[in-house]
């Protein structure tokens, strides 16, 4: 079956390189936006009235003057914040969008998987970068909490693959015709989208950005700097979004309307439950989602990912 | 270019990636350090393996197979290394290897 | 022999620079965390050499893999060298000469080597999918390397827990094993 399948092309190859590219960056961006504009609205519980907010927030820091620290890492520091939203946008490109990714790999789950380790490396080194103490301690709670939420995620990407026979997200699309897989995999949907809200340290997750450390990571950026770290945040938070419709809600399939408009309504309630789910709880201690997912999240993924893999050898997935 | 010369040259990247690491292994005191010399003579080792698969035998997953060891002897590697650091510093105070004279006789 | 197109020989050599200068870093730098990144910019070099060669799957889960390791490895570098940030710089090392020596004739012997071997013609062509070929493989002609795999890494988890963990049982239940709730220093979130 997936034979077939590898013979779609990509969007690169659809519409040239360049294009593709700024598609998935525009896409990148879109996503952003509805991502702070729906937390905003939330958050501050005026609805849509105060959707323009983050953009207004966005462009005042992008003028605003930069300060800096007492011998900072500035080297590190600057590639770290640049790294958070490349990487965010870059596993957007794995992302099928209207059906075609910007490019193919036979691994595009590792993919999506590598982007988010980058993404907490990078932000340890941004947490590193001022020489500050708030900041590295936010750094340091951001690589326990990486480490705590990495394997759940895997195993839950894990349990997909299996389930598609492949690890190339057009395939699991196409392999989610007949049943989207959180009917089978419920467990691993909330997971993915669970860790993907730990590895954007934003929600129940925020301590790494705490108030109780004064800002953490965030505490000594400013300006241009600050903004690509929440950009990356909300570009990633948007990204996981996406990926989980392709991964767990069928991608772009649906009655009557068109896929791509599926797809970003699919999207869009990712989104929007994701959210205002995640600001109905309050931040918790570090130690205790890092302890949740070792010892809960992890054997729970296992027992999902055998229970597909059972059924995957019973012909379940066709 | 022929396949030839570029596998000369991706080998030869491999082999200044482990002289460097042997390098660094060598002549570094503190187990961590020396634990980033080993890590970047198995880099090495993964690049000439995955050459090995392109321009040798790409039909045989063996040289694959190669690559996948390799990143598993790094994993043990650093896990162990990690832990023994942590053993011998919780014991001694020592992180450095010329102190870490037990097994002299 | 297989011929390689330009495009992808540059990139090819730009990233092999790249990663042997990155892997000198390690060593010259003063910054622990910068030495730490330096070597993982090594490896994604070597990643990015690989996803040329079109091993899609070992190059991304070398970049993953090493990822991760190596921001463990600055938690370490940081816990363990004196100096990290290198705001004073300092020296720790043994016998350079001797070692320069070493890592010089090992690249040397290498170099003699690479270039005087008839290197043969490829055999067979590119696989339509590596990632399918290697996981056949594995799970199929090459079982017995997964197998062995298997066992290596589950023994590395005991024996890597076993070593760095100073605190058992009865830390933590008492001398007789009677605690209801163990005495632990962090509380944790399951209410244990």
């Amino acid at each position: 079956m997936s034979d077939v399948l590898a013979a779609t092309s990509t969007s690169a190859e659809a519409w040239g390189l360049v294009p593709a590219v700024l598609v998935v960056i525009t896409a990148g961006l879109v996503l952003a936006l509805v991502v702070a504009a729906v937390d905003s609205a939330v958050v501050t519980g005026r609805g849509l009235g105060t959707a323009a907010e983050p953009l207004r927030s966005g462009s005042r820091l992008l003028l605003e003057e930069r300060r800096t620290t007492l011998a900072p890492d500035r080297l590190l520091w600057r590639v770290g914040g640049g790294v958070v939203p490349v990487a965010a946008l870059l596993s957007l490109a794995v992302v099928p969008f209207g059906g075609r990714t910007l490019w193919s790999t036979s691994a595009d789950l590792v993919w999506f998987n590598a982007m988010e380790a980058l993404l907490w490396a990078a932000v340890w080194i941004v947490g590193w970068g001022p020489n500050s103490l708030h900041s590295l301690v936010g750094g340091y709670r951001f690589l326990a909490q990486g480490l705590a939420y990495e394997l759940p995620l895997m195993f839950s990407l894990i349990g997909v693959g299996v389930a598609a026979g492949s690890l190339r997200t057009t395939d699991i699309v196409v392999a989610q015709s007949d049943l989207w897989f959180v009917v089978t995999m419920p467990v691993g949907f909330v997971v993915f989208v669970t860790s993907a809200a730990a590895f954007a340290f934003w929600g129940p997750f925020a301590a790494p950005a705490g108030g109780d450390i004064a800002g953490g990571v965030t505490s000594e950026l400013s300006g241009p700097d600050r903004l690509l770290l929440q950009l990356g945040r909300a570009v990633f938070l948007g990204a996981a979004a996406a990926m989980a419709v392709a991964l767990f809600l069928g991608g772009d399939s649906g009655p009557w309307l068109p896929g791509f408009a599926w797809y970003v309504l699919k999207t869009a309630a990712v989104i929007v439950a994701l959210i205002s789910w995640g600001r109905r709880l309050p931040v918790l201690r570090p130690d205790r989602t890092v302890e949740v997912a070792w010892i809960v999240l992890v054997p729970v993924t296992l027992l999902q990912t055998l229970i597909v893999a059972v059924l995957a050898v019973t012909g379940f997935y066709g | 270019m022929s396949g030839e010369l570029v596998l000369q040259i991706v080998l030869t990247v491999a082999a200044g990636l482990v002289g460097v690491g042997l390098y660094g292994a060598l002549s570094q005191q503190s187990i961590v350090m020396i634990m980033m010399g080993l890590e970047l003579a198995l880099n090495g080792v993964l690049l000439a393996g995955g050459a090995a698969w392109f321009f040798l035998g790409p039909e045989l997953p063996d040289a694959q197979m190669l690559v996948v060891v390799t990143l598993v002897v790094m994993a043990v590697e650093m896990a162990m290394g990690f832990a023994v650091t942590i053993a011998i510093y919780r014991a001694r105070q020592v992180d450095m290897v010329d102190m870490a004279t037990e097994l002299k006789g | 022999m297989v011929d390689v197109s330009t495009w992808s020989l540059v990139v090819v050599a730009v990233l092999g620079v790249l990663a042997v200068a990155l892997g000198v870093a390690v060593f010259v730098v003063d910054s622990m965390a910068r030495a730490t990144f330096a070597l993982l910019g090594s490896f994604l070099a070597v990643a990015g050499i690989l996803l040329v060669f079109d091993l899609v799957y070992l190059a991304v889960v070398t970049a993953l893999m090493m990822t991760i390791e190596m921001a463990v490895m600055a938690v370490f570098m940081i816990m363990f060298m004196m100096n990290p940030a290198g705001l004073m710089p300092m020296s720790m090392v043994h016998n350079q000469r001797g070692s320069a020596g070493v890592g010089v004739v090992t690249f040397v012997v290498l170099v003699i080597g690479i270039w005087t071997v008839d290197w043969p013609p490829r055999t067979g062509a590119l696989p339509e999918d590596s990632t399918r070929q290697l996981g056949e493989a594995i799970m199929g002609s090459h079982m017995l390397v997964m197998l062995v795999i298997g066992i290596a890494l589950f023994g590395t988890i005991l024996a890597g827990t076993v070593l760095a963990t100073a605190r058992g049982r009865y830390d933590r239940f008492g001398p007789d094993l009677s605690a209801a709730r163990p005495s632990d220093p962090v509380e944790g979130g399951m209410g244990r």
